[in-house]
């Protein structure tokens, strides 16, 4: 094997430090289609990996026959249950989930049996000719058919750690978060409204497919080239799997196409490597778009039950909660999507006596797990849509009674953790009320079509629906709150390897971490700490692979903070060998080196006060600085399984939103017309990417609102694994978006900065569909709104 | 899979004739997604983009001749007068990217009875000229969609060219989706008025099993504006005959159920199109005396 596309080289020309817009180094070569991704990759006499799925979502595998296949010219190797060297099972948290299905399939789309060949068509057709005989079993699809008496139970003998504390062996986690005296406070409450509310299954839908390239190594390991979040904890579910020692199993980052969370579970890791160590060939697998939709988890669907008592004047006095999220046929990330569910229920506001409890079940549905927002999303738009209710119901202004509710530094959640960090939850409210609303009827003022309007301001845009028939204006708002990092508990940790040397008189920074580059910018971020720590313009990053220690998940919002936190971190352990070592040389030479403050500066130490001391040659020579180091967020505790209480998260994160939006009542079309966003990031690393972080989740979360939505029917199967049919937004859906940036510091956070990325995400959708709901009168109980809603057909 | 490259027509039609699976492939925009979701393993492609005339389109005295292949972004560009309603309709045709491929043959071969050219082509009135080693023969549109995804080609024949009348007056075409861009029909309407012939055009699409016109609503309005008198004083259409046109226009629907909207909303939306478009049409004759003899 000689050729390998690799990840396209990411070393950092240009410049930058913390607080600058530096531009991204993969931005030019994404945009002009050179950016080599995981799909991209290959290898001399490479196999091509297929998997053969399941038609049913719940079945007993009868029989296996692959005779048929294995006889098909080309192919290399077919794999089933059968042929696992190892451990059956894998997951993130509980492994449930088969690597090849054995007896029983619990979802559409299960992987049944691999096929590898020196064709991908072969592959398939191989697979086409695999006979497994399926006896088909009653499905359990919602809480109903999941807990009802005799419900088949999907997975017997559970030893997980859940599993005596769950009400239901078909309820993978259950968790209540109590405070207060609920019936001293329902005494108290003057108004009371509830509401029932529902979220439709969204997609992640990332451009780029599952894909990546398992080679088998003469020392018997393998190394798998893949597109993931996580480097570490693939290879932790890997090595069990493949029966070797984790050393053996290496894993080097290819070009990620997006992930939003699709990625944290294994897809096609396993698979690879399993017929790469076979076959002793390389292989390669890439999902079809219609495969990825059925081979990744997708963001849970919600039923959700509020309740919320009030006084007159508009003060919460309790809020109640029943959260029920679909987890599908595997556990996946439940248990913590169920957790951050509960904690974060409430909302940002501060109320006293609070009794919200969700669970995740067991169903036959298509796995659900990690999605940008992960279970503060279904809560958000339940919490805030009963924020309009009980504004009505008051005859409150929604935005003042939002602010008056509000939380601030100081107060305390539900859980019993203080929020010991800036919360400006009014402000960000008041930011976006402020903002002028954008002129009516834009469509009329557009110019350029001669026609006196323009249908692309228009809803239906240009399949030419309306000329303004039937079109009704409404704003409406919203704001969330979401945790950074991994909470209740976990070890949560970063490693960064900073290595500094001078090449030909000039001083390079080597930036060597494991962190997943999906998208987000944080190769651009580690640049730009390294160049503000080390004073050095040159830096290099390394490829992201498993020989530096983990990073820790690209999710969570977590990256900049964790593995921005090791890198600076480490640059500063660096930084003291550097002024350690020139003492030692320098020292007699100059007083300076005596005092504090010493820095750097354009390849120089430099005083406090700004004075040249050295230049980084003249104190390292040939010498090199190499440290590894792990770097960890202040620990948090698990969450009473009884009760919630717990300091169960690092930060906090707060975005609001006001979205004005034009519907064609009578169609029932929505156009966004502006989804304003204001934001407290902390620290603004790079202002640029955090504009666009702000504006990509609330895309995200618009899409939820009016059109993404996975449809699970006919026999729990997905019916629309396409982008013909699962709807994105497209340019012509996106609205203008302007955004207010706070930056109030929280000082447990490296440079006091916020994880950005998912809060976004949250607001955006209860903020379009209350927009829609002041368009129309209609009460909306579901995301997404879809045109039968808004019509009544 | 066979790839065939014939260099001009009378090849095509050789290769037509010797591989009758194989399938015509143009800008690939329909034939594509059929192969890469493996809903279709034809035994061989025949490749028409080197034959230039089906990229051509000439405009006659009363029909325009447009080539097969002609992309949907030519016809919005070079022919916005001569075919409103297939012009407005080529507008709605997936992305840039899509509109600089595909064309009309395409998705006269596909008889998909969500494909965006139906409704004008028969609110216009339109023939489909269709060769085959043995002759060429001209189907009347509304004879060529024959069931769902299914057309009145023999084995052999390919779709040289369709012949479409030219505007005698205003067209228009409206197209529910549930985003503002890129999108497949929910349902669609276009709607063609004749004023040198007092008639209508109507063409239904995504509401039946195939691409429908609405016959009775067609002479419904034609007998309303005749009685009334509305050709020659360019009035305006009651609301009573909007709403039964509308209503017309539903009766000739068919829809179902599916993933991209219920039956109920299908009928709901074609009658808020089929009254809007009747009211924009009917605004333009009034307003641009469409051949009205007295104003």
């Amino acid at each position: 094997m000689d050729i390998l596309r690799t990840p396209t080289d990411l070393a950092q020309r240009g410049h930058g430090g913390v607080g600058e817009s530096a531009s991204r180094p993969d931005g030019v070569l994404k945009v002009t289609g050179e950016f080599a991704y995981a799909s991209d990759l290959w290898a001399r006499d490479m196999l091509w990996g297929h998997t053969l799925r399941s038609p049913h979502a719940h079945a007993e595998i009868v029989s296996v026959d692959t005779t048929e296949a294995l006889s098909v010219p080309g192919v290399h190797a077919v794999l089933t249950h059968a042929d696992l060297p190892a451990a059956t099972h894998y997951g993130l948290e509980i492994p449930d989930q088969p690597v090849l299905a054995g007896d029983v399939v619990r979802y559409h789309g299960e992987p049944v049996a691999l096929v590898a060949a020196d064709h991908p068509e072969t592959a398939r057709r191989a697979a086409a000719r695999i006979r497994v005989e399926y006896a088909e079993l009653p499905l359990v699809t919602d809480e109903s058919t999941a807990t009802a008496p005799g419900a088949p139970v999907l997975h017997p003998n559970r030893s997980d750690h859940y599993a005596d504390r769950v009400p239901h062996p078909n309820v993978v986690h259950h968790q209540p978060v109590r405070r207060g005296d609920l019936a001293a406070a329902k005494a108290r409450a003057e108004v009371v409204v509830t509401g029932e509310y529902e979220l439709g299954m969204q997609d992640q839908a990332p451009l780029g497919p599952e894909s990546g390239l398992a080679v088998p190594a003469e020392d018997g390991g393998v190394d798998l080239y893949v597109a993931t979040q996580w480097l570490h904890v693939d290879r932790e579910q890997l090595a069990p799997v493949l029966g070797l020692p984790r050393e053996l199993v290496r894993l080097t980052l290819s070009g990620v196409g997006g992930a939003f969370g699709a990625r944290e579970d294994l897809s096609m890791q396993a698979h690879a490597c399993l017929l790469a160590l076979r076959t002793g060939r390389p292989v390669k697998m890439v999902y079809s778009r219609d495969e990825s939709f059925v081979g990744h988890v997708h963001r849970h669907p919600a039923r959700l039950r509020y309740e919320h008592g009030a006084t007159r004047d508009g003060r919460l006095v309790y809020v109640r909660g029943r959260i029920v999220l679909d987890g599908g046929a595997y556990a996946s990330s439940s248990p913590a999507v169920v957790g951050n569910a509960a904690s974060l229920g409430l909302g940002p506001y501060v109320c006293d006596t609070v009794d919200i409890e969700a669970l995740a079940l067991y169903t036959n549905n298509p796995p659900c797990g990690a999605m940008r927002g992960f279970g503060a999303v279904q809560a958000c738009f339940a919490y805030e849509s009963q924020m309009d209710r009980l504004a009505a119901e008051l005859g409150m202004d929604p935005v003042s009674l939002r602010q008056l509710n509000a939380m601030s530094q100081g107060a305390t959640m539900p859980t019993g953790q203080p929020v010991d960090a800036p919360a400006p939850v009014a402000e960000l409210l008041r930011l976006v009320r402020d903002r002028p609303l954008p002129p009516p009827r834009q469509w009329e003022t557009a110019v350029g079509t001669g026609t006196g309007f323009d249908l692309r301001a228009l809803p239906g845009g240009l399949s030419n629906t309306t000329r303004g028939e039937g079109v009704v204006r409404g704003v409406g708002y919203a704001v969330g709150i979401k945790n950074v990092g991994f909470s209740e508990g976990y070890d949560d940790y970063s490693t960064a390897r900073v290595r500094l040397e001078v090449v030909n008189g000039e001083p390079v920074v080597l930036v060597h971490t494991a962190m997943a580059e999906v998208g987000q910018g944080g190769v651009t971020v580690q640049a730009q700490i390294a160049r503000t720590e080390l004073g050095v313009a040159k830096v290099v990053l390394h490829p992201a692979d498993t020989r530096v220690g983990s990073a820790g998940s690209t999710s969570a919002s977590r990256q900049t903070y964790m593995t921005g936190g090791a890198v600076r971190n480490t640059c500063l352990l660096v930084r003291e060998e550097v002024l350690r070592l020139g003492r030692e040389r320098l020292g007699d030479t100059h007083p300076g080196w005596r005092g504090d403050g010493l820095w750097l500066r354009d390849g120089a130490v430099v005083t406090a006060g700004g004075e040249v001391l050295a230049d980084l040659a003249q104190v390292l020579g040939d010498d090199v600085i190499d440290l590894e180091r792990e770097f960890r967020h202040r620990p948090t505790e698990p969450l009473d399984p009884e009760n919630g209480q717990g300091f169960g998260h690092v930060q906090y994160s707060f975005c609001a939103h006001r979205a004005v939006v034009e519907v064609d009542a009578e169609l029932g079309l929505v156009k966004v017309v502006e989804l304003a966003a204001a934001q407290d990031v902390g620290r603004a690393m790079n202002p640029q990417a955090v504009v666009g972080q702000i504006h990509g989740g609330s895309v995200q979360g618009l899409g939820l609102a009016v059109m993404e939505e996975i449809v699970v029917a006919d026999g729990a199967r997905v019916r629309n694994p396409s982008f013909t049919d699962y709807l994105i937004p497209t340019i012509l859906d996106t609205p203008t978006m302007p955004v207010d940036v706070l930056e109030l510091a929280d000082e447990h956070a490296p440079y006091g900065l916020r994880g950005i990325g998912e809060a976004p995400t949250l607001s955006s959708t209860p903020a379009v569909v209350a927009a829609i709901r002041a368009a129309t009168g209609l009460a909306l109980r579901r995301v997404p709104v879809r045109p039968e809603h808004l019509t009544g057909t | 899979m066979e790839f065939l490259r014939p260099a001009d027509w009378t090849e095509a039609l050789a290769a037509k004739a010797a591989h009758p699976s194989a399938v015509p492939i143009a800008g690939g925009t329909d034939v594509m997604v059929e192969i890469n979701f493996g809903l279709r393993r034809p035994d061989a492609l025949i490749d028409l983009n080197r034959i230039v005339e089906l990229r051509e389109w000439e405009v006659g005295a009363d029909t325009v001749r447009l080539g097969a292949a002609v992309p949907y972004s030519r016809i919005i560009d070079e022919l916005p007068t001569e075919l409103p309603g297939l012009a407005l309709a080529a507008h709605t045709v997936g992305s840039p990217q899509i509109r600089n491929r595909g064309g009309v043959g395409g998705n006269l071969g596909a008889a998909s009875p969500a494909g965006d050219s139906h409704p004008p082509l028969l609110a216009a009135g339109a023939e489909v000229e269709v060769a085959s080693v043995r002759g060429t023969r001209r189907i009347p549109v509304e004879e060529f969609y024959t069931g769902v995804k299914r057309n009145a080609l023999a084995p052999d024949e390919l779709i040289r060219c369709v012949h479409i009348k030219r505007a005698d007056g205003p067209q228009q075409f409206s197209k529910v989706g549930t985003r503002n861009a890129m999108v497949i029909a929910v349902c669609a309407f276009g709607l063609a008025l004749h004023p040198a012939t007092r008639t209508v055009g109507t063409g239904l699409g995504s509401v039946a099993p195939t691409p429908v016109r609405a016959g009775a609503a067609e002479r419904f309005l034609e007998q309303a504006l005749d009685e009334a008198g509305l050709w020659d004083s360019g009035g305006v259409v009651p609301p009573a005959v909007a709403g039964k046109f509308a209503d017309l226009v539903v009766a000739a629907a068919n829809p179902i159920d599916d993933v991209r909207g219920t039956a109920g909303y299908r009928r709901h939306a074609l009658a808020v199109l089929a009254r809007r478009t009747l009211d924009w049409v009917w605004d333009e004759y009034r307003g641009k005396e469409w051949g009205r003899a007295c104003a």
